[in-house]
């Protein structure tokens, strides 16, 4: 075998770090600018919506895949949302979070669990279009319930 | 003239102005010059009516005890924070002695329509009686027949906080002549079934023109500009939306969408309703199809008023 030279492990160690770059810059801009991070996260989620929510007002025809991808969408968005809300990021930019987040900061966090659990719940049970009718509207009722107390008005 | 007749003609004067500003912010004097004696023959209470008016008119949104799921548990108690001061909502249980358990249809309507208390005095416009007054007599009996069937709780509510002069209850008087119509509500017979009972529910029980209008130094709606959006007049930083077939308003949106929002809370692009409209959305789940169609139809009906938005600032 080869041996690797000095120069080529300093080439390879630079490129690794350049490389890496990217994925530092990534969580550190998550922490730099949170909001308009979960502004993102959010918008994904409703737009995760659209299929499942189409097919409910029946303006689509039934699609498992769909549902589950925006289910998994669901599962995955809640997991992210809390660190989103560090403390310092109630104001800063456009944000529609209410401060009452940090005041029941366990409560909102438990709000989202709850969401994530009833999108995996959906996961297993939603099989085929009646029992998509029957399970899908308890995991949309999550948005109302959280936005009614966490959520004001743009300005 | 001399300073003795100065003084007498001056005292005089400030005698009959008081005289006068209480004669005109008397609610007996209102009443008898402005309001609507029974405009239909009352038959017996239909409770099921009663409870559409309930959900239509918000009741629970304001007067459920916070910080507890049971909308029906109507103990008052929520602050209100607002430009005048801070308002506590009151107890509407069916409590003889803290809530209504013990009024007359009579009181109630008078409550309702004009914005008075059964021991005569003016209510303060936070209480949307400036839209409930619209309601008929018939609807307004179902109503209390239905809001004296849920539970009794007991506990009154302490009085509002509010600045001089906004703490000069008797004021409003004046304000009533500026911001109260004589109601009830007249169907206008060139338009639809349908669209009178959206244009009922949307200016009467509904009040949707009292968050989604801007209104006056005084806090009475800006007529001209109903129903185009305003700053949120609980005091938020946030404005609320224009309702108005304006492309700052519905202007993009079918009846059919508007109806799914009221349904669901869900917009045309599945953006989720917040704050107080998400409480509004509860109340309109319990509304049939053919009343939020019947919204719906009158919303889109309204003459495009642009927003009163301020612009943003540069960032």
């Amino acid at each position: 075998m080869t041996k690797i030279t000095l120069k080529q492990t300093a080439v390879m160690l630079l490129a690794a770090g350049v490389l890496a770059l990217p994925l530092l810059s990534s969580s550190a801009s998550a922490q730099n600018d949170p909001i308009a991070t979960r502004k993102a996260v959010m918008k994904s989620v409703g737009g995760a919506m659209r299929d499942p929510g189409q097919m409910m007002r029946g303006q689509a025809p039934f699609d498992l895949a769909k549902v589950k991808a925006s289910l998994e969408t669901f599962v995955e968005t809640s997991g992210k949302m809390s660190a989103l809300y560090p403390k310092g990021s109630e104001t800063g930019g456009e944000t529609t979070a209410s401060p009452k987040i940090w005041e029941a900061k366990a409560d909102f966090d438990a709000r989202l669990v709850k969401f994530g659990a009833d999108a995996k719940e959906a996961l297993a049970s939603i099989t085929d279009e009646a029992s998509f009718k029957a399970n899908f509207p308890k995991v949309g009722q999550n948005c109302g319930s959280c936005h009614e107390i966490y959520r004001v008005e743009k300005k | 003239m001399s300073k003795r007749q100065v003084l007498s003609g001056l005292v005089a004067a400030m005698l009959s102005g008081a005289a006068g500003f209480w004669l005109l912010t008397a609610p007996a004097v209102w009443h008898m010059l402005r309001a609507q004696t029974a405009v239909a023959t009352v038959s017996a209470p239909r409770l099921e009516n009663g409870q559409t008016l309930f959900w239509a008119g918000g009741c629970a949104s304001c007067h459920a005890t916070p910080d507890q799921d049971d909308r029906l548990r109507l103990g008052g108690g929520r602050a209100l924070p607002t430009p005048f001061g801070t308002f506590r909502v009151p107890n509407l249980s069916s409590d003889k002695q803290d809530g209504i358990g013990a009024w007359s249809e009579q009181a109630f309507i008078r409550a309702m329509r004009e914005g008075v208390s059964p021991d005569g005095r003016h209510y303060y416009p936070a209480f949307p009686f400036t839209s409930y007054a619209l309601m008929g007599d018939q609807d307004l009996v179902d109503l209390l027949a239905f809001l004296k069937t849920l539970p009794a709780v007991s506990g009154r509510i302490a009085d509002h906080d509010l600045a001089f002069p906004f703490s000069f209850r008797r004021g409003l008087g004046l304000w009533k002549w500026l911001n109260l119509g004589s109601g009830p509500y007249q169907t206008q017979t060139g338009q639809s079934e349908s669209w009178n009972r959206g244009a009922y529910l949307v200016n009467g029980p509904g009040h949707c023109a009292e968050c989604h209008s801007p209104r006056d130094f005084m806090g009475g709606i800006r007529t001209s500009l109903r129903l185009s959006g305003g700053p949120d007049p609980e005091g938020g930083a946030g404005y609320i939306p224009n309702l108005t077939s304006h492309d700052s308003g519905l202007a993009k949106w079918t009846a059919e969408d508007i109806a799914e929002f009221l349904k669901s809370g869900f917009t045309p692009d599945f953006d989720s309703a917040g704050g107080s409209m998400a409480s509004v959305i509860k109340n309109m789940g319990y509304l049939g199809d053919a009343d939020r169609m019947g919204i719906a139809t009158y919303l889109k009906s309204l003459p495009p008023l642009a927003s009163n938005k301020p612009a943003k600032k540069a960032p």
